[in-house]
């Protein structure tokens, strides 16, 4: 069998596995979904507010907070990983939470990945609202408050990008949830693939698995489900950019 | 029989070193149409923003209806402030519709849906924006974009009306447009008005009293007639007959 058609059957084998729903690639989806979309809403109800602290607050600090999340934004996942996982190991400091190979371990190192992305995005897009904005609320009557709302206002499309840059890292992640989530299926065959269904496995840590197996349409599946969202969460973010 | 409305006493601007106003004293009455002239960079953007109570004067007083605006603080006297209004050199619009833009001053105000939709309505039409109302601000014409951001600033009945250089970058059939406005508010509502302009023509066309700016120094303040046929500075002839150079 030539390479080309090695590839060939894996991408045919990878759309059977796709369109016949099969449980154990749909259930590592949802759990890509699942913890990426939970740990991108608490990282914008994080970094929104402040993003918002730092554009309108003066507070002791502030440019070592905003240092803090620039270097954040191009933390290396798996360090990350490494921290959260000592930190909840069974003979961490927080090894009593039991969150040691969890979904809620992993919601939290994506969290902590993604939140100063969002910020830092947010800050950007907030200061790129042109000053004459403030001064036109401000001289047609508005509040401290009313600037606010404005300016978040006029940023939103800013914003929602930033989100969208949150999630798409979120979902590409493979680092830091391959050490705090461990990769767990539940055990026993489905659908004659894999090792049943997911529990901490995502589209990429079973990605990685699967390669190393040899189960290459089963990766190749995986791998079209994976960039089909992050391409849609970028064909998104695109249309919110042209709407500016 | 004037009463004033706004008064300045000894009012003066720097910037780091650079002073930009000095002592400067002027009373506005109540439902005057006031000229500030000057040559470009003299500070009529910089007084207005003052009055406005945008920036905050280096020294001086600042009384609003026999009332001293403390501080000068932006959050402070937010009762002045909404009872003023003022039309930027560059309008800024609000990446929303044209309603939006128009609305806003009320909004924040708290008023009730059916009173913005008339008065914003109403404000549109004397622009001659009627139509208009749901075009994104941002696509709109200069010419639009300026009587736009006009509509947006008296919608809400200010007693004052700051207007600097509204008619700069605009045609002659805009320019007249916006002139006609100007005397139709004040006929129509008695706003206050004081307009900034190096247009010696419109100054002419439209106001009753009016100031010259030179230096940093308002030179001479007087009505229009005085300072068209007999003005008391030999610098205000100089000025306007185009004399000056700057
Ligand atoms: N925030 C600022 N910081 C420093 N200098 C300033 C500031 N604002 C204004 N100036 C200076 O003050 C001077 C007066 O500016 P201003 O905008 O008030 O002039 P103007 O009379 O409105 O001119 P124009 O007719 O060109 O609009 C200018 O020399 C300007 O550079
Ligand atoms: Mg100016």
């Amino acid at each position: 069998m030539s390479s080309i058609d090695f590839l060939f059957q894996g991408i045919i084998k990878a759309f059977e596995l796709i369109f016949s729903l099969n449980p154990y690639i749909i259930s590592i989806t949802g759990v890509s979904i699942r913890v990426s979309g939970t740990a991108t809403i608490l990282a914008t109800l994080t970094a929104i507010p402040l993003a918002c602290g730092i554009t309108f607050l003066n507070f002791k600090g502030k440019q070592a907070l905003i240092t803090l999340i620039n270097t954040g934004m191009g933390l290396p996942s798996v360090f990350v990983g490494l921290f959260i996982f000592l930190m909840i190991v069974p003979a961490g400091p927080f090894g009593f939470l039991k969150m040691y190979y969890t979904q809620e371990a992993m919601i939290l190192a994506q969290y902590i990945l993604i939140t100063p992305v969002i910020c830092g995005i947010s800050l950007a897009a907030i200061k790129a609202v042109p000053q004459p904005v403030i001064d036109t609320v401000y001289t047609l009557g508005g509040s401290r408050k009313d600037i606010v709302i404005t300016m978040l206002r006029e940023a939103r499309f800013g914003l929602f990008t930033s989100v969208l840059a949150g999630l798409g890292r979120a979902l590409a992640e493979v680092g830091a949830i391959l050490i705090v989530g461990g990769n767990i299926a539940y055990t026993g065959s489905v659908g004659g693939i894999g090792e049943g269904l997911s529990y901490t496995r995502s589209l990429t840590t079973a990605i990685t698995l699967e390669t190393s197996k040899g189960e290459v349409s089963t990766s190749i599946a995986l791998g079209i489900i994976l960039i089909s969202l992050v391409l849609s969460i970028n064909i998104l973010a695109n249309f919110f950019q042209r709407m500016e | 029989m004037h009463s004033e409305l706004i008064r300045v006493q000894d009012l003066g601007k720097s910037f780091g070193k650079r002073v930009v106003l000095k002592k400067i004293n002027i009373s506005i009455n109540e439902g005057e149409i006031f000229a500030l002239m000057g040559p470009s960079g003299v500070g009529k953007t910089t007084l207005f923003r003052i009055l406005n109570l945008l920036e905050k004067p280096s020294e001086g007083r600042l009384f609003f209806r026999g009332s001293e605006l403390t501080g000068g603080t932006i959050c402070e006297n937010i009762n002045a402030r909404r009872s003023m209004s003022m039309l930027f050199q560059t309008p800024c619009l609000l990446n929303t519709t044209v309603f939006n833009n128009v609305a806003f001053g009320l909004m924040i105000r708290k008023v009730d849906k059916n009173t913005i939709r008339e008065k914003v309505m109403n404000a549109l039409i004397i622009v001659g924006l009627e139509g208009n109302e749901e075009q994104k601000a941002r696509t709109l014409s200069g010419g639009e974009a300026q009587r736009m951001a006009f509509a947006r600033a008296i919608v809400y009945d200010p007693d004052i009306l700051l207007l600097d250089e509204p008619t700069s970058s605009l045609d002659p059939a805009n320019v007249a447009m916006i002139e006609e406005i100007i005397k139709r508010i004040r006929h129509e509502r008695g706003t206050t008005i004081v307009i900034a302009t190096h247009n010696i023509y419109q100054v002419k066309r439209i106001a009753d009293r009016g100031g010259i700016l030179l230096n940093g120094e308002l030179i001479e303040v007087n009505s229009i007639e005085r300072i068209f046929e007999a003005p008391e500075d030999a610098r205000t002839k100089a000025f306007i007959n185009g004399e000056m150079i700057y």
